[in-house]
């Protein structure tokens, strides 16, 4: 039996897989199929009616997102089925069904966020009468509560419930739903709750019409006045594609793009709705700290003091790159304070023992995101991705969901919307693991996939516990030809970048914990507000940043830096994927991009780097034509070609393992950067999310 | 007309006891484990061979749909589940069996599932019958009691019953809500395909049939495909219970045999029409789903599936409602589409909106208060439900308005003409048309 299907769409025929629907085959042979409960992402639901084609000999019209091609049947003669997705039949009934949808639905487009980019509008001018024939009142539905981010006016729903199939199915959240029946259903959560997902923000984008809007966007703009920018998210380490719309010089929202090997579409909340804190704390000149009081300066001020500062013994100088910093930063910074001797130089979190040696393939998630939903096992060490990577926790879910893939945890037991088997919350568990039934699921899985959290690899057992895990992977199979089963889930969007120039101690130098631990006369901060600063004693800080936050607080010089959406730059995912962000707008004030501002102090230094403008750096970046860098690659995860590194043989390391639990670095997924923390949106989503926490008492 | 002796329910009225002891002298559970032996292509063949068709409205071929279950039984268990949730306005059929007859049923239970392979069947009662629950389940005690269910019961097929109370709603009746219902979700249609005999209960092949075509079934084989063949007009076999109510001078539930005609079965059993034949108006024979025919119509058609098929009505379930001259036919049917919109499950677009649609447009119309074109508005919106939704509700909702305007326009015309003459000249009539 052959796999292929043979249909006869609008006079054309075409020959199609069998799984196809016959929406897809439509669209195969060029025709359009108009839709709204429709989603390739959610389950086919078959309800709005509206991709309505016509099946020659059918007695009624068919459905066509619900209707599979391998169920359909030739004519009596043998020949492909007829179908027609355009023709007086077809528009009759689309034509019923858009007036059944637009009959309660209310004439208020033009007070309507959703106007201009709303589904029924647009197909309304393909299907819709010019006039109304309908002269009862209209229905009006009262609008529920959905916490901070998602903004209802039920009575512009059209129960399509691809909100309620993307809470259950994607979000893993069954909190939503139809109640009541007939033309009294209503789209609810449960008890008008906020979703306690952190996808709520892509309802919005899933809402064919206005009935779910972003609350923070309301009324602020028309999409056709929007300026909109491809680019790339930096609030966790995925990198997920991004489209920034920005009006003037503020960015009004920030909206998902498609790669499928990253984000499918989907984003987290976070991203989504950070932007206001663009426009909130922002440093946006330089400051010299005088009397115990930060007084604006200008930046020749600035540089002149940052010179005087790092005219000490270049051993006292030491630099920590934050979790936001981008590759050029990096490059440049590294660059200027290598040639002024400092060898003190880190971007890792305090207690790290990765990165430094050599190899890559040890610090980035090999099997790569997307893997996954190839791997049939999965083993996740000190890491929460419901957390630290929310839209890649999704399809965690979708692998377990729609395939069958078994999850076992070693660390904190959290609700990670999927069920899971958990081994231990201490790394001491590990040895115990060769003994537990979930140890022959990884080693009867073709695709094993271990990812170890980052945070578990800054404690003072890490160096044990990534042997331990690297051994683990060769043991039980995950590292084989085409498949590096082994990874590390990175929480910081400029860490990888950073690690891959070489953002690390020189030979001789001092680490995080060292550089912030006291003794050191000047310590240089590059957005570094995630780490401990209580105990840098009377050294001169120096912060380069794009927010005043715990870092420009304690800095004696602060010099302003742009932030993720006003430059183009690089970074580079936790898979290794190089990516590039796009200026969306300027930099706030006088903000300056961070590798110009190392460029033109390595100038007043008297040491000017050998490059003058980005590209150049960037060219430097990539290497010789045909030398192959990381950066030579852009877009690209490097996956199974990390097996050859992986597979090197592990020394043993002995020692104990420490009995403290794995723990996420994310206590709280809203907060976690100094963008994050300055938005007003994100603050009372941390409340909400905080009270939600706590059970209400009628529970 | 059909004579005693054939009758298969013979305690359709409660004269007798509903118990176990007094349906087996009735003929209940006689034979069962001979039946069962012959196996399932037995009775398949069997009731195929008796043109047993459908009872729940439908009219589909009962013996070809237990064909269509898997021949053999996978990974998956087979299930029947029986659709005792009758909630067609003007039909209590299933009612009277569930009353007076349980045991025919459960006895067609079991034939039924040794038929398909099925080992459990599910009886799903409709949410207003608690006196009908109780009375099915005092049988299914009995029954188990007696071995005659159960594991290593004594006719030798295991078998389990469970009798599931639905919550009324009446779109519950739609097979594959009820299988939604009884999975303890919200009671929706699915999308066909998959049919339940590929993936229905939990996902299992499952047959979904009406109480009466189950509760016939054991004696048709008892006594053979073709004496049950021999009543009725070729594809229109068999005895069926007609519930006829309305205007009509003794509405009853009887057995009669198909293709019997209207005249036949209202002079016979009905004691005639309320004020004789001259002020019969309409009927809708089937059901409140199905279209009216006019009295001249239906005087002497045949009451089976093809007659009313040609006449652009149906047999539906057999629930025959009469209406003499005196029905406001507008505001029968207006409330007939109130139960549409009230019962619709809000699941696709153009029932969810076109039922309340239709009703509001009704509702004016039964005063009048509507223009002329509004009638031929009314009938496009009735075709754009029909045929366009998931389940048959949409075209249930839309035929009993069609069957209005298709047969009594000229009353609507005539209703609108009148509330739009000028009030002043016809003080009189608007008083009569108050009325």
């Amino acid at each position: 039996m052959s796999d292929t299907f043979k249909l006869n769409i609008d006079g054309q025929e075409i020959e199609v897989p069998k799984h196809y629907t016959l929406m897809q085959a439509c669209e195969e042979a060029g025709a359009e199929i108009p839709r709204f409960c429709y989603h390739e992402r959610l389950s086919v639901a078959g309800n709005c009616r509206m991709c309505l084609v016509e099946w020659q000999g059918a007695p009624k019209p068919i459905a066509s997102c619900a209707q599979i091609v391998g169920d359909m049947r030739p004519n009596q003669d043998g020949s492909a089925p007829i179908v027609r997705t355009a023709g007086p039949y077809v528009e009759k009934a689309r034509n019923g069904v858009m007036e059944f949808l637009l009959i309660n639905h209310p004439l208020d487009c033009p007070i309507c966020d959703q106007g201009g980019e709303c589904d029924l509008q647009d197909q309304a001018v393909a299907y819709g009468r010019s006039s109304s024939r309908f002269e009862e009142n209209k229905r009006a539905v009262e609008d529920k509560y959905m916490g901070p981010l998602v903004k209802t006016i039920m009575t512009r729903c059209i129960q399509c419930t691809r909100c309620v199939r993307f809470a259950a199915e994607v979000a893993g959240v069954e909190e939503m739903g139809m109640i009541s029946r007939g033309e009294n259903a209503e789209i609810t959560t449960y008890l008008e709750k906020a979703l306690t997902s952190e996808l709520s923000g892509n309802v919005i984008d899933l809402c064919p019409v206005g009935a779910l809007t972003s609350k923070p966007y309301a009324f602020n703009a028309r999409p056709w006045e929007l300026r909109k920018t491809s680019s790339i998210d930096v609030m966790d380490a995925m990198g997920a594609a991004i489209r920034i719309d920005a009006k003037g010089d503020a960015v009004m929202r920030i909206l998902p793009e498609l790669n499928e090997e990253v984000n499918e579409e989907w984003l987290s909340d976070k991203s989504r709705f950070v932007w206001d804190g663009l426009g909130r704390q922002r440093l946006d000149r330089p400051y010299i700290r005088e009397n115990g009081k930060l007084r604006a300066a200008t930046w020749g001020e600035a540089f002149e003091a940052v010179k005087a500062a790092l005219a000490v013994n270049p051993d006292k100088v030491g630099v920590v790159a934050g979790d936001l910093i981008e590759v050029e930063q990096a490059k440049a910074a590294l660059d200027l304070f290598r040639s002024l001797g400092v060898k003190n130089t880190d971007c890792r979190p305090a207690g790290a023992g990765y990165g430094t040696s050599g190899v890559r393939e040890h610090y980035i998630l090999n099997p790569t995101l997307m893997g996954v939903e190839e791997a049939d096992a999965l083993l996740l060490i000190g890491t929460n991705p419901r957390v630290e990577a929310a839209v890649w926790n999704a399809r965690i879910r979708k692998a377990w969901l729609w395939g069958d893939l078994k999850v076992g945890v070693i660390g904190e037991a959290v609700d990670l919307t999927y069920p899971y088997e958990h081994l231990g919350t201490s790394a001491a568990d590990l040895d115990k693991l060769a003994s537990s039934d979930f140890y022959k699921i990884l080693k009867d899985a073709k695709r094993p996939m271990i990812v170890v959290g980052e945070r578990a690899l800054c404690r003072e057992d890490c160096l044990k516990l990534s042997q331990t895990v690297l051994k683990l992977s060769q043991d039980v199979g995950a590292v084989v030809d085409g498949w590096a089963g082994f990874g590390v889930l990175h929480t910081a969007a400029g860490r990888v970048g950073a690690l891959d120039v070489g953002f690390v101690p020189a030979e001789g130098g001092l680490s995080t914990a060292d550089i912030l631990g006291g003794g050191l006369s000047t310590v240089v901060l590059l957005g570094a507000d995630e780490v401990d600063l209580s105990k840098l004693g009377n050294a001169k800080v120096i912060y380069v940043g794009s927010h005043g936050d715990a870092g420009a607080s304690r800095a004696d010089i602060v010099l302003p830096s742009a932030a993720y959406t006003e430059m183009t730059a690089t970074y580079v995912n936790t898979e290794g994927r190089v990516q590039m962000t796009t200026r969306a707008t300027q930099p706030k004030g006088e903000a300056r991009e961070g590798w110009a501002i190392f460029r033109a102090l390595s100038a007043v230094c008297g040491k000017p780097l050998p490059y003058d403008t980005a590209d150049q750096l960037r060219a430097l970046l990539r290497g010789q034509e045909g030398e192959h860098t990381v950066f030579s690659g852009r877009g690209y995860a490097p996956g199974a070609r990390g097996v050859s590194a992986l597979s090197q043989p592990v020394p043993d390391v002995s020692g104990a393992f420490s009995s403290a639990p794995l723990a996420t670095p994310v206590v709280d997924f809203y907060l976690t950067n100094p963008i994050a923390r300055a938005s007003k949106t994100m603050a009372e989503c941390s409340a909400l999310a905080s009270r939600l926490d706590t059970p209400v008492a009628a529970e | 007309m059909l004579q005693d002796k054939d009758r298969i329910f013979t305690n359709l009225y409660g004269l007798h006891s509903p118990d176990l002891d007094a349906a087996k002298k009735r003929g209940a559970w006689h034979l069962t484990r001979e039946m069962l032996e012959q196996g399932p292509d037995w009775i398949c063949n069997q009731i195929k061979a008796s043109g047993l068709r459908g009872r729940g409205g439908a009219g589909f071929p009962t013996g070809l749909k237990w064909t269509f279950m898997p021949k053999e039984v996978r990974d998956r268990p087979h299930y029947l589940v029986v659709n005792a949730d009758e909630s067609e306005p003007g039909t209590c059929k299933d009612r009277e069996i569930l009353r007076h007859d349980p045991h025919l049923l459960i006895e067609g239970c079991m034939v039924a599932s040794r038929a398909m392979r099925a080992h459990v069947c599910y009886v799903y009662i409709r949410g207003e019958y608690i006196n009908e629950r109780h009375a099915l389940e005092k049988a299914v005690k009995e029954a188990y009691e007696a071995k005659l269910i159960g594991k290593d019961n004594v006719n030798g097929w295991d078998f389990d019953l469970y009798v599931h109370h639905g919550a009324g709603a009446y779109i519950c009746g739609e097979e594959t809500a009820l299988l939604e219902s009884l999975e303890g979700k919200k009671g929706q249609p699915r999308l066909k395909p998959p049919f339940p005999a590929n993936a229905g209960l939990y996902g299992c092949p499952t047959t979904v049939n009406n109480v009466e075509s189950i509760a016939v079934a054991p004696t048709i084989l008892r006594r053979g495909a073709q004496w049950f063949a021999g009543f009725g007009r070729p594809n229109n076999a068999g005895t069926k219970l007609f519930c006829i109510s309305g205007h009509v001078n003794k509405p009853c539930n009887v057995e009669e045999e198909m293709s019997i005609t209207f005249r036949d079965l209202i002079e016979t059993h009905c004691g005639g029409i309320r004020g004789g034949w001259e002020n019969l108006k309409a009927v809708i024979p089937g059901g409140s789903s199905v279209p009216m025919v006019p009295a001249e119509q239906i005087m002497d058609a045949y009451m089976d599936f093809d007659t009313l098929r040609d006449l652009k009505s149906g047999l539906g379930t057999a629930a025959v409602i009469v209406m003499d001259k005196q029905t406001d036919l507008i505001r029968a049917i207006a409330r007939l589409a109130y139960f549409y919109k009230h019962e619709s499950c809000g699941q696709c677009t153009p029932c969810r909106e076109g039922t309340g649609w239709m009703w509001r447009v009704l509702e004016r119309m039964v005063r009048g208060e509507a223009e002329h074109d509004e009638i031929d508005t009314l009938l496009d919106v009735t075709k754009q439900v029909e045929g366009h939704t998931i389940c048959a509700l949409g075209d249930a909702a839309a035929w009993p308005i069609q069957g209005l305007i298709r047969h009594f326009r000229h009353e609507i015309e005539d209703r609108i003409t009148q509330y739009r003459l000028p009030r002043a000249m016809v003080q009189g009539a608007v008083v009569t048309a108050a009325e």
